[in-house]
């Protein structure tokens, strides 16, 4: 019998029965909750007369629509500007209080992002089922977790059994080999594998990211590959158990000590795949192929190496792709074969839960360091993941870095990746993002995004329009 | 839950490849904490020319003429006709709550992101997998016909065109067997409750660390 991949031994202990019809129940470790996919849950909760299972998995904060700029948030929730947003909030407070869950507060030293906030606290570890109603919850899969976003039926279903009905997924290996050039980073890699496999290469997979490009790379460079898994389609996103990922962990709030940890240790380093685990599928990479990566169009797989054009239309191989591409040029206001260097951009955005991490803040202050953000930029937003990452970037100064540079310092929070607060871009606005998606309207109606990492978007900030990092004024990296 | 047994109605299109939920609808509408009230909204920014506004009156607002959904032909549809991967990206149960709330009872398309997929089974809206061949038969008919109905047959697992093609596709038993009976999920799991707790008793003594840290 061939042995057990990564996944396999993530489901098997969790699997708290399996049904005849094939569907299987499945235990939760960690619930992690924000204000805007939680509240119809709780009220579900309360309507159907049910309370939560259990209260020491919870984990909340508000993230996803609270303001960036430090004036707002230090009036708290009681001084959010947009009564929408501000009710959403204070139902999230109010539930957690009413209930007792652990919530980290709006301004509270612990909030962030909640796949930032999640890991650094390590209320996320090795080995857990860890789910939140947000798609990218794959992120906590760098802990060689089993993560996956929900719904909030699923949400509320948490809440209430501490399990989900769930079908088992097919496994897919991701190996990229080699060692990644000077300039190519975690996001490089992850546009590269979404380029070659698709935006729904994944579907019905869960990903092991394996081979020594993930090996080398840190934990929170593996949590940028992650997050990204939904991009190409997969709900899961994992990299197995090393010395690094035990070293990462250690010392963190909620991790355990003593004998404990010990213990927790012995099992987490037997979370990796069997050397002759069987995958459904298999995806190679080297990393001599992956150049940094821009993306052009309105769907991540819609990426090219910065040293690369636009497509053209005589390119495609059938109508349907003429079809998407016409639109999403027409939509980006791109002409096909331009360069990509060529696009200016308007606005950029160096944050998101794929890229506003403390390694992110320093690639990005390495560039913009003792460099002026071009003339012709109208605003660039550097958003802190958490307070944690925010306090330690102002401790080493990089908070000052960026101010000099003539950017933004800000408060953390999900920001201009999903524009449900006041960031977002205007209708035609080209922005250079760290985010994760370039959706159509998705940083603001009729914005146009370029999804790259925190050093080509600083690059990006300083020229004024995309450039290549690597030939950067002289070389930055 | 909303139950689901059969199904007739008119056909409206989605007429692309990889419809992300955030077209579906857009995230200014998800600062709302209820789950009704979405279907004005839904795919907003295709829908209307002006930027729309949580909470905001829609009737007076200038409606895209070039956007299907607003072809007199197609109002009053109730099954979506879709391309491949449609609903990928977020996570956002508003997308079926969006879908529901409009008037949609169905969707037919070659391929679903994974989470959008099973939420929809959690709002009584079901989403049927027919092959690339079979969604271009029907496009094809719907584009020829005004008034275009398709009948969808749950137990049967059919989709049954007035032309005479009778499609079948797959679901899962599990997800079959909560729509057509509107089954509650949550006091399914909640019959469990030994089990859960039994796995619980284990998993602590195995893995303690798992339990408690949070408080």
């Amino acid at each position: 019998m061939a042995g057990k991949t990564l996944y396999d031994k993530l489901w098997d202990s969790h699997l708290v029965k399996q049904n005849s019809d094939g569907s299987s129940l499945i235990y939760i470790d960690r619930h992690v909750l924000h204000e805007v996919t939680s509240p119809q849950a709780f009220e579900g909760l309360r309507l159907a007369d049910r309370k939560p299972w259990r209260l020491d998995t919870n984990i909340a904060t508000p993230d996803h629509n609270i303001s960036t700029d430090k004036t707002e948030r230090d009036a708290g929730v009681a001084g959010m500007a947009d009564e929408v947003s501000r009710i959403q909030v204070q139902t999230l407070d109010d539930n957690c209080d009413l209930y007792g869950i652990k919530e980290y507060k709006i301004n509270e030293m612990g909030q962030g992002i909640v796949h930032v906030m999640g890991p650094e606290l390590g209320a996320t570890m090795p080995g857990m089922t860890v789910v939140c109603g947000d798609s990218h919850t794959a992120t906590h899969g760098a802990l060689a977790c089993l993560a996956h976003g929900i719904g909030t039926s699923e949400v509320e279903h948490v809440l209430a059994t501490q399990c989900l009905v769930a079908k088992k997924m097919k496994n897919m290996r991701v190996t990229v080999d080699g060692t990644v050039g000077a300039g190519v980073t975690p996001k490089d890699v992850v546009l590269a594998i979404i380029g070659k496999i698709g935006t729904a290469g994944g579907n019905e997979h869960a990903i092991e990211f394996a081979g020594s490009v993930f090996r080398d790379m840190s934990i929170e460079g593996r949590m940028t590959v992650c997050n990204m898994a939904i991009e190409a389609g997969a709900r899961v996103g994992m990299v197995a158990v090393d010395q690094k990922t035990i070293d990462y962990c250690e010392g963190r709030q909620f991790v355990p000590k003593g004998d404990m940890w010990v213990q927790a240790v012995e099992y987490w380093n037997g979370l990796v795949s069997d050397g002759d685990a069987v995958f459904d599928t298999e995806v190679v990479l080297h990393a001599d192929e992956i150049a940094p990566q821009v993306t052009w169009g309105t769907s991540p797989e819609m990426v090219a190496p910065v040293t690369a054009s636009v497509p053209t239309l005589d390119e495609q191989s059938n109508d349907e792709q003429r079809k998407g591409l016409e639109r999403a040029l027409e939509y980006m206001g791109l002409e096909g074969g331009q360069a990509i260097e060529s696009i200016a951009v308007d606005r950029v955005f160096i944050g998101s839960c794929t890229n506003s991490r403390i390694e992110d803040m320093r690639a990005a202050a390495a560039v913009a360091k003792g460099r002026q953000v071009a003339s012709s930029v109208k605003q660039v937003l550097i958003v802190p993941g958490s307070q944690m990452v925010k306090a330690q970037a102002e401790a080493e100064g990089l908070d000052k870095v960026f101010i000099a540079a003539g950017m933004d310092w800000r408060e953390p929070g999900c920001s201009m990746c999903l524009a449900m607060n006041a960031d977002k871009l205007g209708a035609g606005e080209h922005c250079a993002s760290t985010s994760n998606r370039n959706f159509e309207g998705r940083q603001g109606n009729g914005g146009r995004t370029h999804l790259m990492s925190p050093a080509m978007a600083a690059a990006a900030a300083v020229a004024g329009h995309i450039v290549d990092v690597r030939s950067f004024d002289g070389g930055v990296v | 839950m909303k139950a689901f047994t059969a199904h007739r109605g008119l056909v409206g299109p989605m007429d692309r490849a990889n419809v992300d939920t955030d077209m579906i609808i857009p995230k200014q509408f998800l600062k709302s904490i209820k789950r009704s009230g979405f279907g004005p909204n839904l795919f907003d920014e295709l829908r209307y020319m002006d930027e729309g506004q949580p909470g905001a009156d829609c009737s007076n607002r200038p409606v895209n003429p070039d956007f299907p959904l607003n072809f007199p032909r197609f109002k009053g549809a109730s099954v979506l006709l879709a391309r491949k991967n449609f609903g990928c990206g977020s996570s956002r149960e508003h997308a079926p709550w969006a879908l529901e709330d409009y008037g949609f009872n169905a969707v037919i398309a070659p391929s679903y992101a994974d989470i959008f997929y099973n939420n929809c089974f959690k709002n009584g809206l079901l989403p049927v997998i027919l092959t690339e061949e079979q969604v271009d038969i029907l496009f094809n008919e719907m584009n020829a016909e005004e008034g275009y109905q398709l009948s969808i047959d749950l137990p049967a697992q059919t989709v049954t065109t007035d032309s005479g093609h009778v499609f079948s596709f797959e679901l899962d038993k599990f997800r079959k067997e909560c729509l057509l009976n509107g089954l509650d999920e949550i006091g399914l799991t909640l019959k469990e409750a030994d089990a859960i707790k039994d796995y619980e008793a284990q998993r602590a003594a195995q893995h303690p660390w798992v339990f408690g840290a949070i408080k």
